[in-house]
Formats: C-alpha cells, structure tokens, sequence
C-alpha cells in the first residue's frame, strides 16, 4: 500500500529529457517485437507468388489457397484435437497436483515439485528424442494420442506454476466454513474453492492449449505422416517461401490477439509480470 | 438421533487401519491426489529421458563421449551454441532493461499497451515469427528494399542464413522472457530508496549505479539465466534462419538421430546439452539463494 502511494507520488513527477530517449528505445524495441508479426499481413495478399516488396498486386488467392487444401485443413484440425485433448489432461492433472504441492504435507514434496518443473528446463529437443524412442518401443510413433501425452507433459509445468500460485493466495478458511456448514471437502472444492480461482483456471488451459497448439518438435518427432499445422508449416517454410505460409500466420496472429483479449477479460496470471 | 455427516472431519476410529488413516490421513490424500500427474510424469517423461541417457554410455570406454567432448567439429558446435546464448543473453538484457524500466515508470494505461505490444508476439507461434523474419530480412526483403530504394546500400545485405539472422530471430523470440522477470522486479522496488539516496546527495548516476542496479540484480539473473538455458537449446529459429551454417547443438541432436539414427551419440550430445542446463539452472538458485531473498 505504501509502495502505491510513493508510486502515486513520484507518478506526478515532471518528465526529463531523458526519459523521452528512453521512451523513444522502448517504442522501437516495441516496434522490433511487432515488426515480424506485421509484415506477414501484406505478403498474405499478395498476388505474387514470390515473396516480393512492395507487392505487384492485391489477391486472397492465398487464404483460398489454404481453405482448398485438404493437407493443411488436416492438419489444422489435427493440431485443435491435441490441443484440446492436451488441455483437458494437463488442466485435470496439474490443477490436482498443485493442490497436493500447496497444502500437502509430506516427505519428497520439493522433489515432486522440481519433476514437474522439469520439462521447462531441459530443452525440448532432449525430451523429443526420448519420447520419439520410447515411443517407438509402445507402437505410438505416428498416433495424434501418442501426440497428446507428449504435449500434456510439457502443458503440466504451465498449469502448476499458475494454478499453485493461485492456490497460495486463496483463503483456505472459506473452504473450511463450507465444510463446518456440512460440506464434504470434494464438495467444498468444487462449490467454493474452483469458482473463486476460475479466472487463474481459465489462464492455464489457455496456457496449455497454445502451448500444444504452437508445439512443432515433439509432433515432428510423434507425428509420422500425420502432420500437425506446425510441422506443416515448417516444412512449408523449407521447401518453398509460397505465401500461403503468409495466410496462416495472418490467421494466428488475429486469433491470438483475439484470445488474449478475451483471456485478459476472463482469466487471470496468463500475464507472467503479473506473478 | 444427530448426523454425523455435519461434523466430516470426524471420522469412526473404529474402521480398519482407521487409526493409520486418521494420522496420516492429510498426507495420504494428499499423495493420491498428486497421484495422476506424477505417475504420467513416471511413465511419459521421467523413463524415456533416462533410458536415452542410459544409452550414452553403450559402447566400450565411454566412446560416445569421447567423440562428442574431443573431436574438433562437434567441441566447436558446443561452443558456438553456449557463445550464441550468451550474445542473445546480452542483447536481451540491453534491449529489455530499458524496456522494462520505462513500463515501470509509466502511468497503468501506457504500461498496459506496452505489456500488450510484449505479450502479443509472446504469444505468437515462433514457426510465425520466424517467417516474419525471412520477409524482413531475405535479398528482397522489406529491409534490404528499403535499403536500396534509400539508395543507402548498392547489394542486398546478407541478412539471412547467416549467424546475424539467428541473433536476430533468437533475441526477437526470447526478449520477453527477459522484459518479465525485470518488470516484475523493478515494479516492486520502493521509489522512496531512490529519493533517499537522492536526498542523501547522491547523483543521478550514483542512484543507478549504487541503488537501483543493485535492487533489479534478482531479476537480471533470473532473467538472463531463464534466456541462456532456453536458447542453448533452440532447434527452430537456427534450423530456419540459419541456413545450415549456423550449428547449434538442438540441430545436431536431430541430424544425428533422424539422418543417421545414431541413437548412441545423440544421446551422449543430449546429456553435454543436459549438463550445461542443469549448471546455469542450479548456478543462478546457488547465486539467488547466497545473495537476496528472491523466489
């Protein structure tokens, strides 16, 4: 509350000439971030099938490209059903799990808790080997399930982090007047706690699908033949700049400013400062 | 006749193993609950990591080893790929210092924008960004048009394929992992130490140097341990922007096993790329721990 007030103090400070240069530095590192994600919107409509600038001529030829063929529709709704399937496993099991690392009281609780912090830290391409060789001694090389469990275990660490911090904010004495009031303690949760922590709930599995949805060397590795978008778009990249490439990524960044906007609305800690 | 169900935490101590259940009962529900997430963690990625570990030592006198930590060509990977993360490291922490500093000093509204302009690429898919990149950054790229039609320049410059594109594209990918724990950190620095030490006579500079850097040290480290070990294992930007001539250590794990299924020293290179890992991981707890409260 103090630090509120100085900020509110120093908030009514005159502004120097210096800052105006650090101003002027964050509004091009700003520009610097936003520049690669704006660039694609007038290669997408292009009517040049080379990449080209400034474009020759205006076209939709390539989101039609895109929504007439039948490999990359494929491969977007393979990428949604994972996604999906991700989201509901790493929500389920993650939101479990921070219960138990909040409030459980028992031996090898700091140990459980760095296992499922550790597909953060070990780089993705280590665990997609692995994956890809146990994989292929259960027969699951090439299944969208086989998919779904790699990309739970890299969703789970996302879910915890979020829905533990939650968790330790949340007063556990609500729950326990439900409980003097008759409740069983599933009920107390699922009546009282889950509602209150719902936006933080909504962060996670918006964190876990995107998580899911984006993954491209897990798939690759998983997938076989059945692409996911991801590796549809890599190889898209590779083989030939055709800016159908363009469409999709003009498509993502729409649907993820969509979603952050709507997240934002509804859910909570999707914001890493935020912590 | 009263109902026991209004008091649950009571239970019958007449049950069998009651008097077990009723001691550790917290803790076993606790454990079960936990169950499910652990035992997937078990199966799906503690087990596989460490059977590919295990087959780093096959073969006679560590020879998997050997060839990664000895023969010229895959040392030099090595050390090109922890000389990459530490130079995106650095641009990091020039470019997000000043960034996340002027977030924390402005009014909620503007800071909220800047958080938004952060997290929106955040966000985005890096096989997206990537791409961005290649238009800005190709021979007929926006920059190199621009360039020309400037006049400025008489060749497109080599933007692409080359170390300065996965620089480029690694430090764009992994800038907001370093903004984050920054502005987290110089949000809650107390602006009365900073009048304080002014008030004391201090200059400007002096504030900075002795006052303010100290105080944002927690986030600094965390932040550029956080970029270090996720760009010392980066497979997508150096695999796309590199163009086969920047080799970084995520790229040679894949070639070696999907080119030449040599399983043996794909594994022996995971576990060189684990223990670099690990060492920043644990370095910068050790360092954080020693120096400041700081989680």
């Amino acid at each position: 509350m103090e630090l509120k007030a100085a900020r509110e103090r120093i908030g009514r400070r005159r502004w120097r000439p210096w800052h105006f240069v650090l101003f002027a530095f964050t509004a091009l590192v700003l520009l610097f971030l936003m520049a690669p994600l704006v660039v694609v919107f007038p290669i997408s409509l292009s009517s040049s099938s080379y990449l080209q600038f400034p474009p020759p001529g205006w076209s939709l030829r390539w989101y039609q490209q895109f929504f007439n063929d039948s490999t990359w529709i494929d491969a977007t709704v393979r990428s949604i059903k994972v996604a999906a399937a991700t989201t509901v496993l790493a929500t389920v099991m993650g939101t479990a799990l921070s219960f138990s690392l909040v409030r459980g009281r028992y031996p090898g609780k700091e140990f459980f808790n760095q296992v499922s912090m550790m597909p953060l830290i070990i780089p993705t391409i280590i665990y997609s080997i692995a994956v890809y060789g146990w994989f292929g001694q259960l027969k699951l090389i090439g299944l969208w399930q086989g998919i779904v469990l790699g990309h739970t275990v890299l969703a789970i660490p996302y879910v915890v982090i979020i829905m533990a911090a939650a968790l330790r904010t949340f007063d556990i004495a609500q729950e326990h007047a439900a409980m003097s009031l008759g409740a069983s303690r599933a009920r107390a949760i699922w009546y009282v706690t889950l509602p209150q922590i719902r936006p933080s709930l909504i962060s996670a599995a918006f964190l876990a699908f995107i998580s899911s949805f984006d993954e491209l060397v897990v798939a690759m590795f998983l997938g076989g033949s059945n692409m996911t978008l991801p590796k549809k778009m890599f190889d898209n990249i590779i083989n030939e700049i055709d800016p159908t490439i363009a469409a999709v990524s003009v498509m993502q960044v729409v649907l993820v400013t969509v979603v952050l906007i709507v997240v934002s609305k509804l859910g909570s800690g999707a914001v890493p400062a935020e912590r | 006749m009263s109902t026991p169900t209004t008091i649950p935490i009571e239970r019958p101590t007449s049950l069998p193993g009651g008097r077990l259940w009723r001691r550790h009962r917290d803790a076993l529900s606790s454990l079960a609950v936990a169950g499910p997430a652990l035992l997937f963690l078990l199966v799906f990625y503690l087990i596989p990591v460490v059977m590919l570990l295990a087959q780093s030592v096959e073969g006679e006198a560590l020879v998997h080893y050997r060839k990664a930590l000895t023969d010229g060509l895959y040392v030099r990977v090595l050390l090109d790929t922890l000389l990459i993360a530490a130079w995106v490291s650095l641009l990091c922490l020039v470019l997000a210092y000043p960034v996340a500093y002027t977030l924390s000093i402005l009014p909620p509204t503007w800071s909220a924008v800047g958080i938004a302009f952060i997290l929106l690429p955040f966000w985005t898919s890096v096989l997206v960004r990537t791409y961005g990149w290649m238009v800005l950054l190709g021979r007929n790229g926006l920059i190199n048009r621009m360039l020309t039609d400037l006049g400025w320049i008489d060749a497109p410059l080599p933007l692409l394929n080359n170390m300065i594109g996965v620089l480029i594209g690694m430090t764009h990918v992994l800038l907001p992992y370093m903004v984050f724990p920054l502005y987290a950190v110089m949000r809650r620095i107390d602006p009365n130490l900073l009048a304080a030490a002014r008030g004391l006579g201090a200059s400007g500079w002096h504030v900075f140097l002795r006052v303010y850097l100290p105080l944002t040290l927690p986030g600094v480290l965390a932040g550029t341990t956080l970029v270090f070990v996720l760009a010392i294992g980066f497979f997508i930007t150096p695999a796309l922007l590199g163009g086969g001539k920047v080799h970084m250590m995520a790229v040679l794990i894949e070639q070696q096993v999907r080119m030449f299924l040599n399983w043996g020293f794909a594994a022996a290179l995971s576990a060189v790329l684990l223990g670099a890992t690990l060492l920043t991981y644990v370095g910068l707890r050790r360092l954080l721990r020693g120096n400041m409260q700081w989680s």
